[in-house]
């Protein structure tokens, strides 16, 4: 499904990624883990299409198609979906509205017409109940002041609402207690299927308890230094980073 | 000969023209206003008030002072620029000349109709003599131009305890029967004790050809009376509009002016309250979207001289291309002000390298027991926002727009008339050129 090939990204003239091969078949969950400042946030940027990152060589490749030019919005048409480490407020505009527009734009693309209000209502409901979400939750200005959960919770019900083929979660973990963590490792894995993906990209160990992955691979200094299956996860955890420099 | 030479001769032409009663107290008024105004002239930049906005361009025109309404109007030409989905009574003024065949007027259970018939009724003489001109004066010389001419406007008197059952439309057309128009409308509303009314006003040309207005409304809340002023600001780019605004408050009173600034050449809003009781609240919220070159210069003043009032003031300002704006928002707590309540908050985007705005909160408090605060920012789109909305599939071009229109959003929520809210929900949209797949 995802094929990254030789991916060099620097920003401001400064390279951050070194060359990185990755493959993600559908069905699969990767993870990806490494020390601060290794990398894994500007691979998962890139690879969303954010603009400030430069791809000086290499390739990012959904299902054949090469995603160089496409814009942010292109890639998520594509079935590209990213949860944010720290997502953004947007005061005025309410998690509904944000949603409808998002889907119906995503539909516009792909030569569709708008969902139908009722159809959209139920699924709104459907995939709250899901994650747990309240419902006065979703007629709140998206994001503002939400607490650390709420907002990744919030992340999971767009992805649950987008239905992404590729999923990259970066940093899901961060601000979650563990109930919360829970609930959104649930949400996950009830929307995982051998038709889509997912790649976790997070510092602990932690969150992989819950979302088990089939790869990890460890980012160090803008490369992968090395790839394993879920017990990486575990020895890193023990070992530590310095490990595997 | 320039602009004001021409206006101060054609103010014995104006006298002649018949139709007014040059012994009146009202005349006595216009020959001081136009004196004044011989005096002070046009404002220049030099004047502290005017520093960041130039009338030169505007005056520069050979503009006829007395049109002629050649082009017949029908409703069909003015429907659009009506609020159409909401009983009103309405007041349309075609070159200045009030139109009865197109307007709605009553005076029922309250009088809704024209100042030309107000001056020389006597059954009006006491209002008018009571309040024309008296918060109007000695305030600059473009409202004494106005008050040296004053002749037509609406005439809004609503006695006490009235709630006034339909929003009253002021609508003042240009037809471009001349080439260069100035119009000089004057509007004096009387609210009496615990009435409410809900006004909604706009300038409007109807041809290419260029229009000055140069308008001045004064408005009268009574104890208790609830005043609800909407102005829609969304004219064509040779009209140019100097709306100059007073209001003054009585005891526990709510007056509320929303300014809506879409389009025009140029655009001044001088915008000032007065209080006169305490327990009094304020309220001035406006939204200005401008491009190509358009200007707006929205100037605010309250004056809190009573215990016990509050003023909130809300600013939001869009500007793209090369469009200029100008904030200056003054509030003066005198020594008498205890407990005064007065907020201000002025909030700018600036969506291109050639666009400007010049802000200036002006506090002068003189009493010490009060909560003032103001707060100013000029900033540009949020491009982590940009990117997280984009992210998610809403293209740049929308997600831009969803952004500017949430900037927007708290102003807009303002609007007690739902159908009024609609159309200006839509205007904004038109203005930042999207389609919205939502109602707001």
């Amino acid at each position: 499904m995802l094929k990254v090939k030789n991916l060099h990204a620097s920003i401001n003239d400064k390279e951050i990624l070194k060359g990185i091969n990755l493959e993600i078949k559908a069905g699969e969950v990767h993870a990806i883990m490494g020390p601060n400042g290794s990398g894994k946030s500007t691979l998962s940027a890139v690879i969303a299409g954010k603009e400030e990152y430069e791809v000086t060589k290499g390739s990012v490749i959904l299902n054949n198609e090469d995603l160089e030019d496409l814009a942010p919005e292109e890639r998520a048409h594509k079935g590209i979906f990213l949860s944010f480490q720290y997502p953004v407020e947007i005061p005025g505009v309410t998690v509904t509205n944000f949603i409808k527009t998002a889907i119906n734009e995503t539909r516009k693309a792909k030569g569709l017409e708008d969902l139908p209000a009722k159809d959209m209502l139920k699924l709104i409901r459907e995939k709250a109940d899901l994650l747990e979400i309240d419902r006065k939750f979703l007629s709140r200005s998206l994001n503002e002041g939400f607490s650390g959960g709420e907002k990744k919770r919030n992340e999971i019900f767009q992805m649950a609402m987008l239905e992404p083929k590729l999923a990259i979660l970066d940093e899901t973990d961060s601000g979650l207690d563990i109930d919360a963590l829970k609930v959104v490792a649930n949400g996950v894995n009830k929307l995982k299927s051998k038709d889509n993906a997912v790649l976790v990209i997070t510092h602990y160990q932690r969150l992989l308890d819950y979302i088990v992955p089939d790869f990890v691979h460890v980012l160090h200094n803008g490369k992968i230094v090395k790839s394993g299956g879920k017990e990486l996860a575990l020895e890193l955890e023990e070992k530590g980073y310095d490990w595997v420099k | 000969m320039d602009l004001k030479e021409k206006l101060v001769s054609s103010f014995l032409a104006f006298e002649n023209k018949g139709g007014l009663d040059l012994d009146s107290n009202v005349h006595n008024i216009r020959t001081k206003a136009i004196q004044n105004f011989e005096q002070e002239g046009f404002p220049t930049k030099k004047d502290e008030e005017w520093k960041y906005t130039s009338l030169n361009s505007v005056l520069k025109h050979d503009f006829s002072l007395f049109p002629e309404t050649a082009k017949p109007v029908g409703f069909k030409n003015v429907k659009e620029y009506l609020i159409n989905d909401i009983e009103s009574y309405t007041l349309i003024f075609i070159d200045g000349v009030f139109s009865s065949f197109l307007s709605d007027t009553t005076h029922d259970d309250c009088d809704v109709c024209v100042l030309s018939s107000a001056l020389t009724r006597p059954k009006y003489k006491m209002v008018v003599d009571n309040y024309f001109n008296t918060i109007a004066k000695n305030n600059n010389s473009l409202t004494d131009l106005n008050t040296a001419f004053s002749v037509e406007g609406a005439f809004i008197n609503i006695p006490k305890n009235t709630i006034v059952p339909k929003p009253i439309q002021i609508l003042n057309f240009s037809t471009g029967s001349e080439k260069e128009v100035m119009l000089q409308p004057r509007n004096l509303v009387v609210v009496g004790e615990n009435s409410h009314v809900q006004i909604i006003e706009r300038h409007q040309n109807l041809s290419k050809n260029t229009v000055l207005t140069n308008a001045v409304t004064e408005i009268f809340v009574h104890k208790r009376a609830i005043v609800d002023y909407y102005k829609i600001q969304n004219d064509t780019e040779n009209a140019s509009l100097v709306d100059s605004t007073f209001v003054s408050q009585k005891q526990q009173s709510v007056a509320s002016v929303h300014t809506y600034s879409f389009g025009g050449k140029l655009i001044r809003n001088n915008l000032e309250f007065y209080h006169e009781g305490e327990h009094i609240t304020s309220n001035l919220n406006g939204i200005s979207i401008l491009n190509k070159k358009q200007h707006v210069d929205n100037h605010t003043l309250v004056n809190h001289k009573f215990p016990n009032c509050e003023s909130h003031e809300l600013y939001k300002g869009i500007y793209a291309d090369k469009s200029t704006g100008v904030f200056n928002g003054k509030v003066i707590v005198q020594q008498e002000a205890q407990k005064t309540n007065a907020f201000q908050q002025n909030n700018n985007i600036l969506i291109d390298d050639g666009a400007s705005i010049n802000a200036k909160p002006q506090l002068e408090i003189f009493a010490d027991d009060v909560k003032c605060s103001h707060g100013c920012t000029i900033g540009q789109l949020d491009e982590s926002a940009l990117f997280y909305m984009q992210s998610r599939g809403i293209p740049k071009k929308e997600a831009k727009a969803l952004l500017l229109f949430a900037f927007g959003n708290d102003v807009v929520e303002k609007i007690k008339i739902p159908q009024l809210k609609t159309r200006i929900t839509k205007l904004i949209a038109k203005n930042l050129g999207v389609s919205l797949g939502f109602d707001f």
